[in-house]
């Protein structure tokens, strides 16, 4: 069957007013996406900018002619996932090569900026200042020297930038504004600048004082600097990102560069970053393995149940057991936060009662752990069983009946019919399952936030962080945001995800090719 | 199973029953729990664990209102639920509504027209969809954080960069729709097809009033998915008037702040009609999936 032999039939109606304005909307849309494009090119977002040429060139081509008018139905979705889904995975890998950080934050040229900004108050010039109130929103600002001064041209202090001409007076104002009054205008004070008949320019420096202000650094030659203040000269860096002084140490801020595999080197040589995440590796696997284990178990247990024959009241019963997944899971997460709270939660309140125990869930890390697995069990078993006995009506009741009469007990039948033909179908659903769990960062950062912390490592590390959510933290909690890092460590989760997809993959067209040749 | 000694039968019967009720006991306890909580004077748990004095206190607060206790002192809503409940819903209408245009329109093409590359972009959209968008979160705030320096529509805090965000959830949709294309009859297609129609034709006049109860399913599936979403809205959303139900809602435990009273009712408001229209879809929903997915 071939659809697109068709198309020309009922479209090349050749020249209309309505196709020279699709045409014309075509070109429009295709110019615009090219303009964002190169106005994200200018905020220094090449990749993405590259992505959206990319994006604009398929459209112009897949709307503009004929030709491609399948590809028109998959565009959007295409494009979709080009530039939200493939582009940032690519670009956090990338990241991963650069020592993007709160640290190393900026571009060079405003990190430059930045620096060269920075000013030095001459102690020496400092001097004292008061207001004088001239009435009707006017004032001067009066400079006492010994028994005269200096006084300068009135000046609204409505926050408007200004220089002032400052003239020496010999006798000083009548009356002078209180402190506290002055203090009032303090920012309209910031920005005003008082130009002495010496030639020299005082700026506001502090609450009481004008005093000439410098800069910090001078640009020599484009890109070497001098330190004002001790003379150094300062070249960048650009293999660290850095301003570097002469005796080596680093002037912040710093801004954005390759530094290769760089956090490669920190995470597999750094002995506080490789033995925590080494820790956090097993502990992610244990923990989506064990997730999909014991959901599995549960689910395929209650199904079992629920599929008997004999059991009445079957539809309340279902309803109920899904519960814990219909409820979102943010609630449901937050819940068992509350009520496993080891001073305030309901859980240990019984307990006490109970067994007069107060288990530490949150400080303890073997409690900790047991405690994820438990809250992950609760909310992962419903969706095991709605699969379980969606497969389990397939299982041939013909079957099951011939080993019954055999002589085969329940658990024989189960284990010898029932599961071997449900496990190929199920194979990548729990595949997929442990690829969410594997990542199932919502999890551990709403009950635990990764603690309790291990000790001794350099970046924040919890006994309870699967991979995920340990690179989240370092990102977005951390103060440090070490953007770069997490980017390295979400390459090797990505390596990892690839291998359960192809996996998964696998066992999909395997599953698939099964069902087809049934 | 077949031949059944009736004794043992009804033994089997109650222990399925007691097995089933002391799970769902277990199970139900924390739902329980909160609604016993919800109703309990204070934040805190001291006592028993069914309210001797019932209070309506948190719930007047989860419906931003304020609440006057009978000693005189009023209390004001420590965070704004409603507004949150709001946003959520307009960010997840939106998405879905997206979303589903996209995912039906590629399913359709990916189901019933035959091009070159078919077979190796349903498989890259297989693969793809196994990422999880925690590996894109650092680019994505990067790349946000750069474009609100050209417009702070597009920037971080903004409801439209969580949408653009959202409409990248097709992928799995898009299998799940075309599992559900793949089952309509091909006579049907052939037919518009001979009556002159279009792909688009075909697609807009015979496809889509096929396809509106899967719709319907895949829309559902995609707003609770976007309610449901943590990780990228907290990284995106900063203001707290701009918050959604899942980024918002942690702020309640606060380990300096620990309004476990008030988290229980907005909870509660909050989870209650999510809940329902999760149930109602469910039964489309697993049939949909293992549909959609084993059809390969």
């Amino acid at each position: 069957m071939s659809l697109t032999q068709t198309v020309p039939a009922g479209a090349a109606s050749g020249i209309s007013p309505l196709g020279i304005l699709a045409k014309a909307s075509v070109l429009l849309v295709t110019a615009i996406v090219l303009y964002a494009a190169w106005s994200v090119y200018l905020i220094g977002q090449p990749l993405f900018g590259l992505f959206l040429v990319i994006v604009a060139l398929f459209f112009f081509f897949i709307y503009g002619f004929r030709r491609y008018y399948f590809a028109r139905f998959i565009y959007p979705g295409a494009a979709a996932v080009l530039l939200f889904i493939a582009f940032p995975i690519i670009y956090t890998i990338y990241l991963g090569f650069t020592n993007y950080s709160s640290q190393n934050l900026l571009s060079y040229e405003r990190a430059k900026e930045v620096i060269l900004s920075g000013q030095i108050i001459d102690q020496a010039s400092k001097r004292p200042f008061a207001l004088v109130d001239e009435g009707g929103g006017s004032y001067r600002i009066f400079l006492p020297e010994g028994e005269a001064g200096y006084l300068t041209g009135p000046l609204a202090l409505d926050g408007s930038s200004v220089t002032l001409t400052a003239e020496p007076v010999d006798t000083p104002p009548a009356e002078t504004m209180a402190m506290r009054d002055a203090i009032k205008f303090r920012e309209a004070l910031g920005v005003v600048g008082i130009a002495m008949p010496d030639g020299t320019e005082l700026k506001s420096a502090g609450l009481r004082e004008f005093a000439s202000v410098e800069p910090e650094y001078t640009l020599l030659d484009g890109d070497r600097m001098r330190d004002n203040a001790t003379g150094d000269i300062l070249g960048p860096d650009q293999s660290q990102g850095y301003y570097v002084k002469p005796d080596g140490t680093l002037l912040p801020p710093g801004w954005r560069v390759n530094i290769g595999w760089a956090n490669f080197n920190r995470i597999f040589t750094s002995a506080g970053i490789r033995a925590p995440m080494l820790g956090i590796f097993i502990w992610t696997v244990i923990f989506a393995a064990g997730s999909v284990g014991l959901t599995f178990a549960l689910g395929l247990v209650l199904a079992s149940i629920l599929q008997w024959e004999h059991l009445r009241f079957k539809a309340i019963y279902r309803v109920l057991l899904i519960l814990p997944y219909a409820v979102p899971a943010f609630i449901s997460i937050l819940v068992f936060r509350g009520l496993f709270n080891q001073n305030f939660g309901e859980i240990n309140l019984i307990l006490e009662t109970l067994f007069g125990i107060r288990p530490e869930w949150f400080t303890n890390g073997f409690l900790a752990r047991t405690m994820i697995l438990i809250v992950n069990v609760w909310l992962g078993y419903p969706y095991m069983m709605l699969l379980a006995m969606g497969f389990l009506q397939a299982v041939p009741v013909e079957q099951k009946k011939a080993a019954v009469l055999e002589g085969a007990s329940a658990f024989r039948v189960f284990f010898t019919i029932t599961l071997p033909q449900i496990l190929p179908p199920f194979l990548p659903l729990l595949l997929a399952s442990f690829a969410f769990n594997f990542n199932n960062i919502v999890l551990i950062l709403l009950l635990t936030q990764g603690g309790p912390d291990i000790p001794g490592t350099i970046i924040p590390a919890g006994q309870t962080d699967i991979l995920g959510s340990f690179t989240f933290r370092m990102a977005f909690q951390d103060s440090a945001q070490q953007f770069g890092l997490a980017g390295a460590i979400t390459l090797i989760i990505f390596l990892i995800v690839t291998i359960i997809a192809y996996a998964n993959f696998v066992a999909m067209r395997r599953a698939a090719n099964k069902g087809a040749s049934q | 199973m077949i031949v059944e000694d009736r004794r043992s039968l009804t033994m089997k019967k109650l222990a399925a029953h007691g097995f089933l009720i002391v799970f769902l006991i277990i199970i139900m306890f924390p739902f329980l729990m909160v609604v016993s909580i919800s109703f309990r004077q204070g934040n805190f748990t001291i006592g028993s664990l069914i309210p001797e004095r019932p209070t309506l206190e948190h719930w007047y607060l989860a419906f931003g209102l304020d609440y006057t206790r009978p000693d005189g002192t009023v209390i004001e809503p420590p965070y704004p639920v409603m507004l949150w409940m709001f946003n959520s819903i307009k960010i997840a209408l939106i998405s879905s509504l997206g979303c589903l245009v996209i995912a039906t329109i590629s399913a359709y093409a990916l189901s019933r027209i035959r091009f070159r590359g078919r077979g190796a972009f349903l498989d890259s959209l297989f693969v793809i969809q196994m990422f999880p968008t925690t590996l894109a979160l650092i680019a994505l705030y990067a790349v946000f954080d750069a474009m609100g320096d050209l417009s702070p529509i597009i920037g971080i805090d903004s409801h439209v960069s969580l949408v653009i965000i959202y409409l990248s959830w097709v992928t799995l949709h898009i299998w799940t729709l075309k599992g559900y294309f793949d089952s309509i009859d091909p006579a049907m297609d052939k037919a518009a097809a001979i009556d002159g129609a279009t792909p688009w034709q075909t697609f807009r006049h015979v496809f889509l009033p096929l396809a509106v109860p899967m719709m319907a399913v895949v829309f559902v599936l995609i707003f609770i998915a976007v309610i449901n979403d943590y990780p990228i809205a907290s990284i995106l959303l900063r203001n707290e008037n701009n918050l959604t139900l899942a980024t918002g809602s942690r702020l309640y435990l606060n380990e300096f702040r620990y309004l476990w009273g008030d988290f229980a009712a907005a909870a509660i408001l909050s989870g209650v009609p999510i809940t329902a229209v999760f149930l109602i879809a469910q039964r489309y929903l697993v049939s949909g999936l293992s549909e959609g997915s084993v059809k390969g």
